[in-house]
């Protein structure tokens, strides 16, 4: 909190809400809240919920808003330091070691130094997040924890909390300014207290109706008003609905795409069964709706349009 | 809202802001949420740095910094609505960040308020949480010496207390699966067959360059995660209660176990099974239960741990254990369907039926018929004999004699 402020972060929780307007995405007031709180405590973001909600995106739109660039550290099982923090370029530091011997260096602190140094370092996504100048630290987006294991989870305690990596050859690498990281996972198992502790918790749930509507609007403009509104209202019942896998935002704006694409203006029984796939990705779900639930929740949707 | 730029950096003499984080910090443990000391600092500054001006954005950096679970929302919701609303705080905070100085002399009364309202919250927590003692098995008076060799072949629901208690020890002692599964991991070998160019240029700066060793790894092997879903209803409570001692034991042994028993519902005992005594954690595990030997839905306890679990706990690999007699009565369909679920997302589901323990066990309940063709294995579970051949089949991987085939000709044949 003691650092100056002029670096283009948004001073309240409005001007945060704002900014991510400015940028087509539309969040509630709790995501601004917390949002608004980790750039200014400067503490790492930790994002949660179910696929398609907009995780991702947060960090894609802030990276986009605050003119940073976006770093990216896509999490798999097995991802270890070497292709997350750093490696060194063996190859060449072979080549060094020869060199060396031939021109009959015989100090060995010097040729360690010499081996080790930066210029054989390779900067992997989360070094590379240090490397930020005044202002312009980058955003670092740590996507889908959950699928590594547990063992990478430790290494990233220390960049968590002091935005900092210890190379044992080098020495403490520490960032002058600290990144803006974002941390997004889908839950497939849960992580650990230790890290978590470090970050602001954010469940990013599934938006209203209203909300639903006003994204859908931005991101597919050229979609019939009519069409929006339905599409909208047919998937607000399908997640009350007990499916194995509720259609996320994602879903929501591919099906209005793909509806738009076929010069629909409006839901029909037929062109529901057709698109399906790209509402919902399980084939059980997608035999229900297709069996007759999705009638009767399109007629639903239709009387509650007549309505009002 | 623009931030007071005369905002002091911790609250000021009055204290009141932070005293009553802390209060509802502590209320927020006492309602079982994981909240430390560290994390109300940061509530402080959080509070301080967003600055308060709605009620609304108040409960969101409150809950940004104290809700590190999704299920702990429902808890924060709750104990802020009651904490926060009864005594208008907010309202008295927000006259703080203003000029005007705060009226100082409702402080005492505002205490006593304080204290009604803590107590009111946790009043109605410990109402939830009624203590269900487990219930006391009588001690037999008729023990006689039994040998190791018989109690090892003995049914765990004809044991005397004594004999149970042999048991435990035993379980304790058994040794336990050895099933490792590789990962993408390595750690250093001698004997491994890849190359490890990092520890070789390391070791080659230890010598100047001079001499570069050969240096190999090989992948590290884990124990894959172990789902354990019990029946705790009435014909079974037996069998899962000695269960729950072995999984205890390999509970400590291994991290990645996860313990859910059902009857009526579904419950998650991971948590409960961390503790480092097998009877205070069985305690626990009572007291969170609520429908112990009650009832019993496969089906629909099935569904539950489909929708709500299989996601976060059956990534990389797991091994299921379904412990149940399968005498499902309402929907077999429904149990077919989930069991069909639970098959496809896991590595290996093993099902141990208390039930085979009986010579001519023929699958001719329709919950049983309607469940064998989805699982991978089919074991007894009535004795610490069969226990010794579940570690054994864990570690081994699959074998002949637990193939549930068997018992479904047999049973196809009976039905014929």
């Amino acid at each position: 909190m003691n650092r100056k402020t002029g670096n283009g972060l948004p001073q309240s929780i409005d001007e945060t809400l704002a900014l991510l307007e400015g940028a087509d995405y539309v969040a509630d007031r709790a995501l601004a809240t917390v949002l608004f709180l980790s750039l200014r405590m400067q503490r790492p973001l930790f994002l949660e919920g179910e696929a398609g909600v907009g995780k991702t995106e947060i960090a894609k739109v802030l990276a986009q808003a605050l003119d940073r660039r976006l770093i990216r550290l896509q999490c798999y099982e097995g991802l270890d330091v070497s292709s997350a923090v750093y490696e060194w370029n063996y190859a060449a530091q072979m080549v060094e070691i020869r060199m060396e011997e031939a021109t009959g260096v015989s100090d060995r602190k010097a040729m360690e130094r010499n081996v080790f140094s930066e210029k054989y370092l390779i900067r992997r996504p989360i070094l590379d997040a240090l490397s930020g100048r005044d202002g312009k630290a980058p955003v670092l987006l740590i996507d889908e924890l959950d699928r590594t294991d547990e063992a990478f989870e430790a290494f990233l305690l220390e960049i968590l909390s002091d935005f900092q990596v210890t190379v044992p050859e080098l020495g403490t690498i520490s960032a002058e300014e600290p990144p803006i990281i974002v941390i997004t996972t889908n839950r497939t198992r849960e992580i650990h207290d230790a890290l978590k502790r470090r970050c602001l918790y954010h469940w990013v749930d599934y938006p209203d109706a209203a909300r639903e509507l006003e994204i859908v609007r931005r991101k597919v403009p050229h979609a019939n008003q009519r069409l929006s509104d339905e599409v909208v209202r047919f998937i607000q019942r399908l997640r009350e609905l007990d499916l194995f896998k509720s259609p996320g935002v994602a879903e929501t704006i591919d099906w209005a795409s793909a509806l738009t694409e076929l010069d629909k203006i409006a839901l029909d029984p037929e062109t529901i069964s057709d698109t399906l796939g790209v509402l919902l990705k399980y084939q059980d779900d997608i035999a229900r709706i297709d069996e007759g639930e999705g009638r009767r929740l399109l007629k639903e949707v239709k009387a509650e349009l007549a309505e009002g | 809202m623009p931030i007071n730029p005369s905002l002091p950096k911790t609250a000021d003499a009055d204290g009141r802001i932070a005293d009553n984080i802390v209060y509802f910090g502590r209320a927020l443990r006492k309602a079982g949420m994981r909240v430390g000391p560290a994390s109300i600092k940061d509530a402080i500054e959080a509070v301080l740095a967003a600055g308060i001006g709605t009620r609304e954005d108040f409960y969101w950096v409150l809950h940004s910094v104290l809700v590190t679970r999704h299920e702990d929302h429902a808890v924060f919701d709750e104990a802020f609505r009651l904490f926060w609303k009864s005594r208008e705080l907010i309202e008295k905070m927000l006259a703080m960040f203003s000029p005007i100085a705060p009226d100082r002399r409702e402080k005492a009364s505002q205490r006593a308020a304080e204290q009604r309202v803590a107590s009111a919250l946790f009043d109605g927590h410990e109402k939830d949480r009624q203590k269900r003692e487990m219930p006391e098995v009588e001690v037999d008076a008729r023990f006689t010496v039994s040998g190791n060799e018989i109690l090892r072949q003995k049914d765990f629901a004809q044991m005397t207390a004594r004999e149970i208690a042999e048991a435990k020890r035993a379980i304790a002692g058994l040794k336990l699966p050895v099933d490792l599964i590789a990962t993408r991991r390595f750690r250093p070998d001698p004997h491994g067959r890849r190359a490890d160019p990092r520890a070789m240029l390391k070791g080659a700066m230890r010598t100047g360059g001079d001499l570069i060793v050969p240096k190999f790894r090989s992948v590290r092997t884990v124990h894959p995660p172990l789902v354990v879903l019990a029946d705790i209803s009435g014909s079974m409570s037996q069998y899962t209660r000695i269960f729950l001692h072995f999984l205890h034991a390999l509970t400590e042994k291994r991290r990645r176990v996860h313990t859910f028993v059902f009857g009526t519902r579904l419950t998650n005992l991971t948590r409960q099974m961390r503790h480092r005594d097998p009877d205070e954690a069985l305690a626990e595990c009572s007291r969170a239960v609520e429908d112990w030997s009650g009832g019993t839905r496969i089906g629909e306890a099935l569904h539950e741990f489909n929708r709500l679990w299989s996601r976060r706990v059956l990534g990389q690999g797991a091994v299921v254990l379904l412990i149940t007699d399968g005498l499902e009565r309402d929907d077999v369909a429904g149990l077919q369907r989930e069991m069909d679920r639970l098959h496809k997302s896991c590595r290996r589901l093993i099902w141990l039926n208390p039930l085979l323990r009986f010579d001519g066990f023929e699958a001719r309940a329709r919950g049983v018929r309607a469940m064998l063709p989805h699982v991978d294995e089919f074991r007894p579970v009535h004795t610490l004999d069969s226990l010794s051949d579940l570690c054994a089949s864990l570690s081994a991987g699959r074998s002949r004699d637990a193939d549930p085939r068997i018992h479904m000709d047999l049973g196809n044949r009976v039905a014929a």
